[in-house]
């Protein structure tokens, strides 16, 4: 009670007005009706989107702080970008406080969702589809923060990206949980952030299921803290559909969890199966590069108490064929290009390492071979859980 | 009584020039908190038609006008009475609270100018305010659309092709995502560096609209002026097409490519930079700039896109520049 008189209390502070909910029907002028029902929304008021098909022309945008934008329903509301003849995304966010709910983008030319510098943001049950399935000409990302603190992705369901389904880029303590992706290059992908728990996530029918990946020539960097747990990452063997150029292009076909250059990441009570290539694969950054401040290297992961089902046996990078001849069938579940420093890894299945020296040293350089993981079980728990600020997980309550 | 208004306000414009002053700028208008409906309630034009522009109201020109659409434009400054503008070096001139910008688009169509839209930047006590105003057909009027507006279009461009669109005139939103540095709205065009041409930096220092004609030391050159660098044209043309987002406080600051005049490192200028989130605006190439290979330079495959999810810029486009593509391709050409 006191904590929800605090929040009221906030809200009055910051709204000139009294809070209302302003109510959008679908229907003909949708795209000027509801793009100026978001731009003339004071902080504290409720857009609430009509159940039925959105017809869009345009991409939409919220620049105004403390505002929720509700539909019916994630199948009810829909936001149909088919027709879109301009803008970068579908809807893009670029103020504070904002809560996306109950409502689905269909069909965008760019990204789903983009919000930059939108700090406390949250994502609860959004669909963000590409109708005719995967498709190198669908959008690159369904769910796209970035440049943010306080990231919420809860219970959304994202399908048919090009690139990642949930992206979260150059951002600071994030939440993606209790979400499904399918059918996207990658399923969910925290990249060059700081903070981030992933769990008790659906990763299926991708190419590859969960990437934590630190890249450089990029404006923030030392990508660090990130703990993917508790998740279901089965059968991400859609052949890798990604734009060439983009780095998930570089994705192996049949990846599970991929840990790319990065500091402190932790990989546990994961269950993991049927991934061609592998379940966990854990490498540098693959390409040349010459920034002086980025770190190519994984340093600092721990994997363990994860339940492994049958992978390995596509293995989908150069070389990948005699490796699976040479091992009877299948190549050991996790793999690690030999570049990192203090991996740690204790779970009970076979480890492969294809034995590189530098990181972007060429495959065909590899000299792989079985190594040992930690002799006994341990318990690698050493990240802080991520707490996001209690108005944003009162906001979904 | 309404008849009797109308009757004296259509008098008027034939008294007005002996009989008494025109009113000035609406100065409240400008400075008030709220969105004027329509764009006469500033009192910027002398006419309705939007072409005759009241006192302190000067129209302006740029070396390198930002593309859209073969639009021709008509820009305007206005700096309330008693106040100036700074002139800080080669950048962006320091306007007082109370000034305006106004740029009207048009095209010419059966041999008459007809204007689309003007848009406003406000400089208000709490920072300024960006919105945009549609002109009706008669071209008597034009008002706010905050959520802006798609219009059919058929023109010819100056090279005489026809060109069918649907112009987009930009929602308050878009007018910020190319004019916000750091979250805030701020002006883009009149920057000292590319104000130079005619005499026009001392023409608005003689007028006291400036205080103070500033020396210029690298100008920004036109991108049809063939005896300028062609360095100066291609970062003129990407400073003043791009770098309004493309700069490390701007609207595609995550993207690692800043496309300023000032800027010196070459991976930041795109050269050999690997996308970040391109997605398919990639178009399957490695790099934004790959030297001496403009078909292998997403730079030029996405000026050469009108897909939404793969052109650039994201707004304010629907037809290909090509002349500022092939200033582009030359530069990148020419790259070893």
């Amino acid at each position: 009670m006191i904590r929800s008189l605090l929040v009221a209390t906030a809200l009055c502070l910051s709204a000139p007005s009294l809070a209302k909910t302003v109510t959008v029907a679908p229907g003909a002028d949708a795209q000027e009706r509801l793009q100026e029902a978001l731009i003339l929304a004071e902080p504290g008021d409720v857009v609430e989107l009509g159940a039925g098909r959105f017809d869009l022309v345009d991409g939409l945008s919220l620049d105004v702080d403390g505002v929720t934008i509700r539909g019916a329903g994630m199948d009810q509301t829909v936001l149909n970008f088919a027709g879109q003849l301009g803008a970068g995304e579908g809807l893009l966010v670029t103020s504070d406080h904002v809560v996306l709910r109950d409502f689905a983008i269909e069909d965008s030319k760019g990204d789903g969702i983009k919000s930059k510098g939108a700090d406390d943001i949250v994502y609860y049950k959004i669909r963000v589809e590409w109708t005719r399935g995967p498709h190198p000409e669908n959008g690159a990302y369904a769910i796209y923060p970035v440049e943010s603190k306080n990231v919420l992705v809860d219970s959304v369901t994202t399908i048919g990206s090009s690139d990642a389904g949930i992206y979260v880029g150059q951002s600071e303590n994030i939440i993606v949980r209790n979400s499904v992706a399918r059918f996207n290059v990658a399923g969910i992908e925290i990249e060059n952030s700081i903070g981030a728990d992933v769990y008790n996530n659906i990763a299926v029918n991708n190419t590859g299921g969960i990437l934590v990946f630190d890249l450089p020539n990029i404006p923030k960097q030392g990508g660090r803290n990130v703990r993917v747990f508790d998740n279901i990452v089965v059968d991400n063997n859609t052949p890798n559909f990604a734009p060439e150029g983009n780095i998930v292009a570089e994705v192996p076909t049949g990846m599970g969890i991929m840990v790319m250059s990065h500091y402190e990441v932790e990989v546990f009570e994961n269950r993991l199966a049927e991934n061609g290539t592998g379940n966990i694969l854990i490498v540098s950054y693959t390409k040349g590069q010459d920034d002086p401040n980025y770190n190519p290297k994984p340093i600092g992961v721990r994997v363990f108490e994860n339940i492994h089902g049958r992978a390995g046996y596509k293995p989908a990078f150069p070389g990948g064929d005699q490796l699976k001849a040479a091992f009877g069938g299948a190549i050991p579940p996790i793999i690690e290009d030999g570049t990192g420093e203090n991996i740690l890894i204790g779970d009970d299945v076979a480890i492969l390492s294809m034995g590189l020296t530098a990181p972007g040293q060429p495959l065909t350089e590899a000299k792989p071979a079985l190594i040992e993981g930690a002799t006994e079980p341990f318990d690698g728990r050493q990240l802080t859980p991520i707490t996001l600020p209690e108005a944003m997980e009162d906001a979904i309550r | 009584m309404r008849l009797l208004l109308s009757v004296c306000a259509v008098l008027g414009l034939a008294f007005s020039a002996g009989a008494r002053a025109p009113q000035p700028v609406a100065d409240a208008v400008i400075l008030s908190g709220g969105l004027p409906k329509l764009l006469s309630d500033y009192r910027f034009f002398k006419d309705g038609a939007g072409w005759q522009p009241n006192d302190r109201v000067v129209p302006y020109r740029l070396n390198m006008p930002l593309f859209s659409d073969y639009a021709e434009k008509y820009r305007f400054i206005y700096v309330p009475p008693g106040q100036q503008a700074k002139a800080d070096g080669d950048g962006l001139l320091a306007f007082p609270v109370g000034s305006a910008l106004i740029k009207s688009f048009g095209y010419e169509i059966d041999g008459k100018p007809r204007l689309l839209e003007t848009r406003v930047l406000l400089h208000r006590a709490d920072g300024w305010l960006a919105l945009p105003y549609v002109w009706n057909a008669e071209q008597t009027e034009a008002r706010l659309k905050v959520a802006g507006q798609r219009i059919p279009l058929t023109f010819n461009d100056p090279s005489g092709r026809e060109h069918e669109i649907d112009y987009g005139v930009p929602n308050k939103n878009q007018c910020k995502e190319c004019h916000a540095l750091s979250g805030a709205v701020t002006p883009i065009g009149p920057k000292a560096r590319n104000l130079t041409h005619g005499g026009q930096l001392a023409d608005l220092a003689r007028l006291g609209l400036i205080d103070k004609e500033p020396a210029v030391d690298y100008r920004v050159p036109g991108w049809g002026e063939a005896s300028a660098p062609l360095n100066d044209r291609a970062r003129g043309y990407l400073d003043v097409n791009c770098a309004h987002c493309h700069n490390v406080n701007g609207s595609a600051s995550n993207s690692g490519l800043f496309l300023t005049y000032e800027e010196t490192m070459p991976v930041r200028i795109g050269i050999n930079k690997r996308p970040v989130a391109a997605g398919r605006g990639s178009g399957t190439h490695d790099f934004d700039i790959a030297p001496g290979d403009p078909d292998g330079s997403i730079m030029i495959y996405r000026l050469n896109s009108l897909d939404p999810g793969i052109s650039m810029p994201e707004v304010g486009r629907t037809v290909v520049h090509d002349e500022g593509v092939a200033l582009l391709r030359a530069w990148i050409a020419g790259m070893e």
